[in-house]
């Protein structure tokens, strides 16, 4: 009887063990497959995208003219377009979204606070393609008549929709960075005599200063990444954009055109290899605002170490 | 311990899934191998019939399940030089066959046999209060190509002239380029002017002029809607008679946005080859040529 039951507990543990090791393992693999995955797609877009060095001068990537229909595969007014609207959006959505996260955080009271932020968190689950169809029959409409615009299909109009895009991120992520300041941090700082807002400004933002930088970031890696909206609004002319003015012409994203042109162009073309090199120009794009945003955390992260010590 | 074990079965029912999917799979496999005797037509050619091509193979497919019809596209010179050679049944193509090509068919002992398949017209397309009623060629191709960037230069009102165009991938886009911008003269290296807005689909063209009085633009006859105005445009040859497009002027050629589009075979259709052909003049594919926005041959 008791033997039994000793064979019964050793195969328990054994048992236990085993499945310890299995999903140990598991969740080992699963963190491991996400530095694969990125390695994997890395590998995938340098070898669709290098055989269009063989065939075009990179001078003529640098170039100013894309109609690929023609062989011209300038990219420079993709990339410019890109970027013009991308900081289109940054600067409506830095500044709207961490307000909105400090007033949710910090000022508004309890029961606006449990209103408010599902809410914020459910416009960011609107289809983008919903969004673009709001842009072209609302928004861009308004945006011709009160600016008195050619055509409502700007860049501008792209980077207000991006905007309402990346705000729901990061005032999501921001409102949780502040919340999650000590409390004794603000109680310290309101007892030696701060106002409010100087305890805000001086020390909850800094002391929730990653979390809110890893916020930004989100939201504008949401902006850059983002293809349908800007597809239907920003009219996707190909023309260099040069300088914060570019904000009211159409102009044409890097996403845009890979995804208008690659449903019809001919697998293994010049063409094809084109869009890749493309594609190959936003990963690299995100993977130096990513390297940059974490170096820039490190190296605040250190400081306060230093602060503290 | 029971919590453990609840853990397991839902490890099994996954698993139990992944198979049941892995033998649904396998399963359709086994259904679309089994048409012992089917016959694959080949067909190639012009991009702007793919589409077309495509929507008839699919139907085609439906009504006859052993033959296929495998569509790919490479431009019309490419499909007619396919047949030419002998690898592919039919050959699409936008433009005619010239004489050379006739010539090099006849000595690889072939007879090509042209079917006009279908007709494409293109309706240049304005705002419904532009006061604009009519173009000429010359005009239009110096709009697109950003010459003339004002509708008083057109005898309109003092807007700006906001072009639109589809997206470069699309057949009507060459095709507007080169009998518009380009005015049908090979040698014409005129672009579209930057500034042109390119939409991915004939819905946002028609939306955005409906709703921007400086926008121009073009479209497959079968897109237009009440919602915006057709402009009529005259010919290089007479730029005193403008032609609003319609069925019938793209028909009787009168219109000079239109053109036909081709179906070339090696020699006289049999077989399958002819049920095929015959079949595209039925009012069931022809049903399709409209619905893909192009102008049905009866």
């Amino acid at each position: 009887m008791t033997k039994f039951a000793n064979m019964k507990i050793i195969f328990n543990i054994k048992y236990r063990q085993l499945l310890e090791f299995i999903v140990e393992s598991m969740i080992r693999i699963s963190g491991y497959s996400a530095v694969l995955f990125v390695f994997l797609i890395f590998v995938f877009l340098m070898q669709e995208s290098l055989p269009t060095f063989a065939d075009v001068r990179v001078g003529d990537l640098w170039n100013q003219r894309w109609y690929p229909i023609e062989n011209y595969f300038g990219i420079l007014p993709l990339l410019s377009g890109s970027l013009i609207i991308t900081l289109g959006a940054a600067i409506v959505s830095i500044p709207l979204g961490i307000m909105t996260a400090i007033f949710i955080a910090e000022i508004a009271p309890r029961w606006l606070r449990e209103i408010l932020k599902p809410l914020v968190e459910i416009l960011g689950g609107v289809p983008s393609v919903v969004l673009g169809f709001l842009g072209i029959t609302v928004l861009a409409p308004i945006v011709r008549e009160e600016l008195y615009l050619p055509t409502g299909l700007t860049a501008f109009t792209g980077a207000i929709l991006l905007a309402g895009m990346a705000i729901p991120t990061i005032v999501s992520v921001a409102e949780d960075a502040l919340d999650a300041v000590p409390k004794e941090y603000k109680d310290a700082a309101l007892a030696i005599g701060a106002t409010r807002w100087q305890t805000i400004w001086r020390v909850t933002l800094p002391a929730a200063r990653s979390g809110v930088l890893t916020a930004i970031m989100l939201g504008i890696g949401r902006a850059i990444g983002e293809t349908m909206t800007v597809m239907m609004v920003t009219g996707n002319a190909p023309q260099m954009a040069s300088g914060i003015g570019s904000l009211f012409v159409s102009l044409r994203t890097m996403t845009a055109t890979i995804a208008a042109e690659m449903g019809e162009v001919a697998n293994g073309s010049l063409h094809y290899h084109v869009l890749f090199s493309i594609g190959l120009v936003l990963f690299i794009i995100s993977f130096i605002v990513n390297i940059s945003a974490s170096a820039v955390l490190f190296r605040s992260r250190k400081r306060t170490e230093r602060l503290l010590s | 311990m029971r919590f453990i074990k609840r853990n397991n079965s839902t490890i099994v029912l996954i698993i139990c899934v992944l198979i049941l999917s892995a033998c649904d799979k396998e399963y359709s496999n086994l259904q679309n191998s089994d048409g012992v005797d089917s016959i694959t037509l080949t067909n190639k050619g012009s991009d702007t019939i793919v589409n077309l091509a495509l929507a008839w193979s699919e139907a085609y497919s439906i009504i006859n399940p052993n033959i296929s019809i495998s569509v790919t596209g490479g431009g019309s010179g490419t499909g007619i030089a396919a047949m030419i050679n002998g690898t592919v049944d039919i050959a699409n193509a936008s433009r005619k066959m010239k004489e050379k090509e006739y010539i090099n068919a006849k000595d690889n002992g072939y007879n090509p046999v042209e079917y006009v398949i279908a007709r494409d017209g293109i309706a240049v397309i304005v705002h419904p209060h532009n006061p604009i009623d009519q173009l000429t060629l010359q005009q239009l191709s110096d709009i697109f190509s950003g010459k003339i960037s004002n509708w008083l230069d057109v005898g309109g009102e003092d807007r700006p002239i906001v072009g639109l165009s589809r997206e470069v991938n699309s057949g009507t886009h060459v095709y507007f380029l080169e009998a518009v911008v380009r005015m049908g003269d090979k040698s014409n290296k005129t672009f579209f002017s930057p500034s042109t807005l390119l939409l991915p689909s004939s819905e946002g063209i028609t939306s955005e002029i409906s709703q921007n009085p400086n926008a121009i633009g073009y479209d497959g006859l079968g897109y237009v809607t009440d919602e915006v105005k057709v402009v009529a445009v005259s010919s290089l040859d007479n730029t005193n008679y403008y032609v609003i497009p319609t069925i019938e002027t793209v028909i009787d050629n009168s219109y000079p946005i239109s053109r036909a589009l081709y179906m070339y075979l090696p020699g006289e259709p049999t077989g399958s080859h002819k049920d095929y052909i015959d079949w595209i003049y039925t009012s069931e594919a022809q049903l399709i040529v409209e619905e893909l926005g192009f102008v049905p041959v009866n």
